[in-house]
């Protein structure tokens, strides 16, 4: 192994310029590939972040009016979902995992704690909503069953909220005013889509009970237990039956029902993407080829030059497949090192530009939706060496075939 | 007759170059026996350095016979030949041809690295090869830092650390003044008392006469093969007609 190397160092050692100009466009091509998937990647990322603050198998499905009339109901009649719709859909649909209803609380309920108050957007729901809306709980619990059950007055917060409210003393176990209720706090949690949003969770019983809510449901999100869009996308139609049966109106009714499948817009964007990948790999790779071509060149006259000692080697008693070695490892020596280079300029680059990124996203939290970590991970490292190697072994192929096939008498007449 | 390392059978050998075909070796016969030492001679064109390159398994025959050590050289695989070359024949080129970028020791230890041999073990041959030749303290330099004999002198120990049965010495003095050249010869001379055929292609007569036997070709055939009366105790001249 040692002897490998030190036989291609000794003829590199010959000629550094030119093995580092060839070095060079396999670097390029390199470069240019990691830049590019990072790239892709980048924008990917900031795709799926807008996509975290979900699960990806949800389903939101919002009411609205009906657009035409229905065995004799007029139409603009405005649907509104109750707890039986919620019942009912727990009990009758298949391949569900999570399902919550939601009703809201808006300026008529400000929060007060101690002189401090404001109006944030309150969101009355399940226990399960959890599954649905991924949120960070910081501290604390979630709305559990025993809070609709028994209609306790609890309350959620996310950070910013307690921030605000609470400055520097600890909400948990405090009691806050919603509207003139007292409430008192179980949980802190941070928004994963939107760090600074200022939302708080009620149990929905609670809040129908209190705030005058009867049986009333805003809307519904269910999360299913599939991740194909295909079978979401029939959990999807069943719902609109279902719920078209209920509240009589037509199933293809485009303004009754607004149902909204998370899984299908990622999946959507996940296609896109992943054309996007594929597009990039082949002109990265075409770009490697082009690096390839001149490794080649520079090889074949490399074995033009060294003729001589290749024959030498040859009366010496190398045998042909050593000699094809002797130029196959030097080829893949220069693409292997110089793409090592290209992959860590290519990396570094790609880190740089993330913590720019990241820097400008403190000012502008829009930036990260677009573009977002940008970094090419392990397994393109991994696939980046492979391609590189037989990268090496092609660019030495023709012309270590050359140099086997050199016949050592011409070779010592050669002078 | 059962001690000939070299055994040739009209041997014949053209080359073809578009439509042209030159014979070059028309039928030769020849017997060398283990330990040794001839020359060959002829004019240039006369196919010395043809049967050489045979001789040398560089090259292939079209017609006759050639035994090495008993052994049936046919057209062969490159890898059988190179293997044959590595453990049978040792090279001395009137060029040197050494490696440039390599230094004496790395240059004398090639063959061996060709046989697999460690580095370690291979360099330590290497040395004491070059101490035999009183090169020891050129261990180190390139073929660039050194006088045309010691780089023959490198050459010779290159061709003998394979411990070949056979040395082709091609000109090994034609580039030498006439100094360097005895000693060199003298060297050869040694290498010979060891055991080791040799084979020297010259033309010149002083160093033809320090063999034991001279084959003179001409146009492709053995005009003169004789013993060399100086050398030899018995000067029985053989003279093959073709």
């Amino acid at each position: 192994m040692l002897d490998y190397f030190e036989e291609i160092f000794s003829t590199l050692k010959q000629n550094k310029l030119r093995a580092i100009m060839t070095g060079f466009s396999v670097a390029w091509g390199i470069f240019m590939l990691i830049i590019l998937l990072g790239s892709g990647k980048g924008l990917q990322n900031g795709m799926e972040l807008n996509f975290r603050g979900s699960a990806t198998n949800a389903i939101w499905i919002n009411s609205g009016e009906t657009s035409e009339s229905f065995e004799g109901f007029r139409k603009g009649r405005r649907i509104q979902f109750t707890n039986e719709d919620y019942e009912v859909m727990k009990r009758e649909l298949n391949g569900i995992d999570n399902i919550s209803g939601r009703m809201y609380l808006y300026s008529s309920a400000p929060l007060t704690y101690k002189n401090e108050f404001g109006i944030y957007s309150i969101t009355c729901v399940m226990p399960e909503y959890l599954g649905i809306e991924i949120l960070d709980m910081k501290r604390g619990r979630f709305i559990n069953k025993f809070d609709i059950d028994q209609t306790r007055k609890v309350i959620v917060l996310s950070q910013p909220i307690v921030d605000i409210l609470f400055k520097e003393e600890d909400p948990i176990g405090k009691f806050i005013k919603v509207g003139s209720i007292q409430f008192q706090v179980v949980g802190i949690f941070q928004d994963y889509e939107q760090a600074d949003a200022k939302k708080a969770f009620l149990p929905i019983s609670t809040a129908q009970k209190v705030f005058n809510g009867g049986n009333r449901i805003r809307n519904l999100a269910v999360t299913t237990k599939s991740t194909s869009v295909e079978e979401n996308k029939i959990i999807e139609d069943e719902i609109r039956t279902l719920l078209a049966r209920r509240h009589r109106f037509a199933e293809e009714d485009s303004k009754a029902l607004f149902i909204y499948n998370t899984l299908e817009h990622f999946k959507q964007a996940q296609g896109v993407f992943a054309g996007i990948r594929m597009f990039v790999w082949i002109i990265g790779i075409m770009t490697i080829i082009a690096g390839i071509v001149g490794v080649s060149n520079i090889m074949v006259i490399l074995v033009k030059e060294r003729t001589k000692e290749i024959g030498i080697r040859k009366a010496i008693g190398a045998t042909p497949w050593s000699i094809i070695r002797l130029v196959l490892s030097e080829s893949v020596f220069i693409t292997a090192i110089a793409g090592f280079f290209g992959m860590l300029f290519g990396m570094g680059l790609l880190n740089l530009v993330n913590m720019v990124l990241v820097s400008v996203t403190a000012e502008n939290p829009m930036v990260d939706r677009v573009f977002y970590n940008p970094s090419a991970d392990f397994k393109v490292a991994v696939i980046a060496t492979l391609v590189l190697v037989l990268a090496g072994l092609t660019a030495g192929f023709f012309p270590a075939r050359k140099a086997s096939a050199i016949k050592p008498i011409e070779a010592l007449h050669d002078e | 007759m059962s001690n000939s390392i070299i055994r040739v059978e009209s041997l014949h050998k053209s080359y073809v170059t578009g439509t042209n075909s030159l014979h070059v070796l028309k039928g030769i016969d020849l017997d060398i026996q283990q330990g040794e030492m001839v020359s060959i001679m002829g004019s240039s064109g006369s196919g010395k350095s043809t049967l050489l390159n045979i001789l040398g398994i560089l090259d292939n025959y079209d017609a006759g016979a050639y035994y090495l050590d008993g052994i049936r050289i046919e057209r062969m695989s490159e890898t059988r030949a190179a293997q044959y070359r590595n453990n049978y024949i040792g090279f001395i080129f009137q060029s040197f041809n050494l490696i440039s970028f390599k230094n004496a020791m790395e240059n004398v230890a090639l063959p061996l690295y060709y046989k697999g041999v460690g580095r370690k073990k291979r360099n330590q041959i290497a040395l004491e090869y070059l101490e035999r030749l009183g090169l020891r303290d050129w261990a180190d330099h390139l073929p660039s830092e050194m006088s045309g004999g010691q780089k023959q002198r490198v050459a010779i120990a290159r061709a003998l650390i394979s411990k070949p049965k056979v040395i082709l010495a091609d000109e090994p003095t034609g580039a030498l003044d006439s100094q360097t050249s005895l000693e060199v010869m003298d060297i050869l001379k040694e290498v010979n008392d060891s055991g080791i055929s040799i084979i020297i292609v010259t033309h010149e007569n002083d160093i033809a006469d320090r063999t034991q036997r001279v084959i003179r070709l001409k146009d492709g055939l053995i005009e003169i093969n004789k013993k060399n009366g100086s050398f030899h105790k018995s000067s029985a001249e053989t003279i093959v007609t073709p």
